[in-house]
């Protein structure tokens, strides 16, 4: 088991205690909670999919610019944050794993430590529709 | 390993007949180890009679590990004799901050107006150190600082000898926003700091009643403090940081909930007391204050 940083667990209370959109992911990229307004984007509760390797939680879901443009992960708000630490902000088609497209905003950011070090990061969505 | 507490009391001393019992002296400890290191845990008004005390040894550096820079865990640094013995190598640890190095952060207090004497002009061997994020050796014990769920950098610490651990997270509100049912213990602020102790002194500043009103102060309520340490399975609980607004009898009445809490199996909670000792080689006293 390794234990989460303190700026992840806070960033996970913080995330369950509101009513907006918000996933967390840790230093090595791993999807490590999502709550539950957030669910709508994904298409199922956390407790189903719990931590997610970069290369399964891409499977969860797929993403691409509004007008229907591929969109690399790199490209994406939460890996400009983890890759370049730094926020990013965008905005993005999700579809689920039902089919359902989600319009959303996303800003994302990085949790940094004293040192500059990565200690995960912190991503919001705004719904701009769904079809 | 034997761990003194000169002070237990939290976010303001509170002197007086009602606090006789459980002392009035904000945070300090005393550790006692093997080869004779003199280690101090917070520079809480407990300090001021350790210091005496201490001054009355041979000198040898002494260090004083800080939890966090609240005043009650630093407000009796000013007043602690070695401080002022010219020459003595004193050695102070800290938590890292972001923006300012550890002397500016101490300097806030020990300066002009809040103190009449800047801390340049100490003439004790002063060496400010920031906790490093990696355990490190102070004589003959292990200890690995960990930042804890509490307001501004915090850490809790983790203190081993001759394979017997001390926990001390004095001030730490584990649960904030999440009651305690079904944290896993990774996502558990201060969990790698307790797991498996032999004692944990940790904070238990409100009873269950009183918390409702200070959530987000940094600090837990007795059943808070009961429900960390069953999680990190600790041998023995200690509660500590007891708020100032708490009589002797208030006191006896949360230790009796703690032990409600705790139910029938190992050793019950205590409360910490000013006088205290915990010999954690041997049997841990479990004695209550006079």
């Amino acid at each position: 088991m390794l234990h989460k940083s303190l700026p992840l667990i806070l960033a996970r209370e913080f995330a369950a205690n509101i009513a907006t959109a918000v996933s967390v992911w840790d230093e090595r990229g791993r999807l490590v909670y999502f709550n539950e307004p957030a669910e709508r984007i994904v298409g199922r509760p956390y407790a189903e999919v719990g931590e997610l390797e970069p290369a399964e939680w891409t499977k969860l879901f797929s993403v691409e610019r509004l007008d229907g443009t591929p969109v690399l992960l790199e490209e994406m708000p939460v890996g400009i944050a983890h890759l370049e630490k730094h926020p990013a902000h965008d905005m993005l088609a999700f579809t689920d794993m039902f089919g359902r497209r989600h319009e959303v905003e996303v800003t994302a950011f990085p949790l940094l430590g004293r040192a500059e070090e990565l200690l995960g990061v912190v991503a919001v969505y705004w719904e701009l529709g769904v079809r | 390993m034997r761990a003194i507490v000169w002070g237990c009391r939290g976010s303001l001393a509170a002197p007086g007949p009602e606090t006789v019992a459980f002392g009035g002296n904000t945070s300090c400890i005393q550790l006692e180890l093997s080869d004779g290191t003199p280690v101090v845990l917070d520079a809480g008004t407990g300090i001021r009679m350790l210091g005496v005390e201490l001054a009355r040894l041979p000198r040898r550096p002494i260090h004083i590990v800080l939890t966090h820079l609240h005043l009650d865990h630093l407000e009796g640094l000013g007043f602690f004799v070695p401080l002022w013995e010219p020459g003595l190598e004193i050695h102070v640890w800290g938590p890292a901050s972001p923006v300012e190095t550890l002397e500016e952060r101490i300097s806030r207090y020990l300066s002009p107006p809040l103190f009449p004497v800047q801390l340049s002009e100490v003439p004790s061997k002063l060496v400010l150190h920031d906790l490093p994020d990696e355990e490190f050796t102070l004589g003959s014990a292990r200890i690995r600082a960990e930042p804890v769920s509490h307001r501004g950098p915090t850490v809790g610490l983790r203190i081993t000898e001759h394979g017997r651990t001390l926990a001390y997270i004095p001030d730490h509100e584990p649960y904030l926003g999440a009651g305690p049912a079904g944290v896993e213990p990774e996502w558990l602020s201060g969990y790698s700091l307790a797991e498996g102790a032999t004692v944990l002194m940790h904070d238990a500043q409100y009873f269950e009643h009183e918390y409702p009103n200070h959530v987000g102060w940094g600090h837990s309520s007795v059943d808070h403090a009961v429900s960390f340490a069953r999680a990190c399975e600790v041998r023995r609980l200690v509660l500590f940081h007891h708020d100032p607004m708490h009589s002797d009898d208030q006191l006896r009445a949360l230790e009796t909930r703690a032990r409600a809490l705790w139910g029938p199996n190992g050793h019950e909670p205590t409360l910490a007391f000013e006088g205290m000792k915990l010999a954690l080689d041997t049997e841990v006293e479990a004695h209550s204050p006079a």
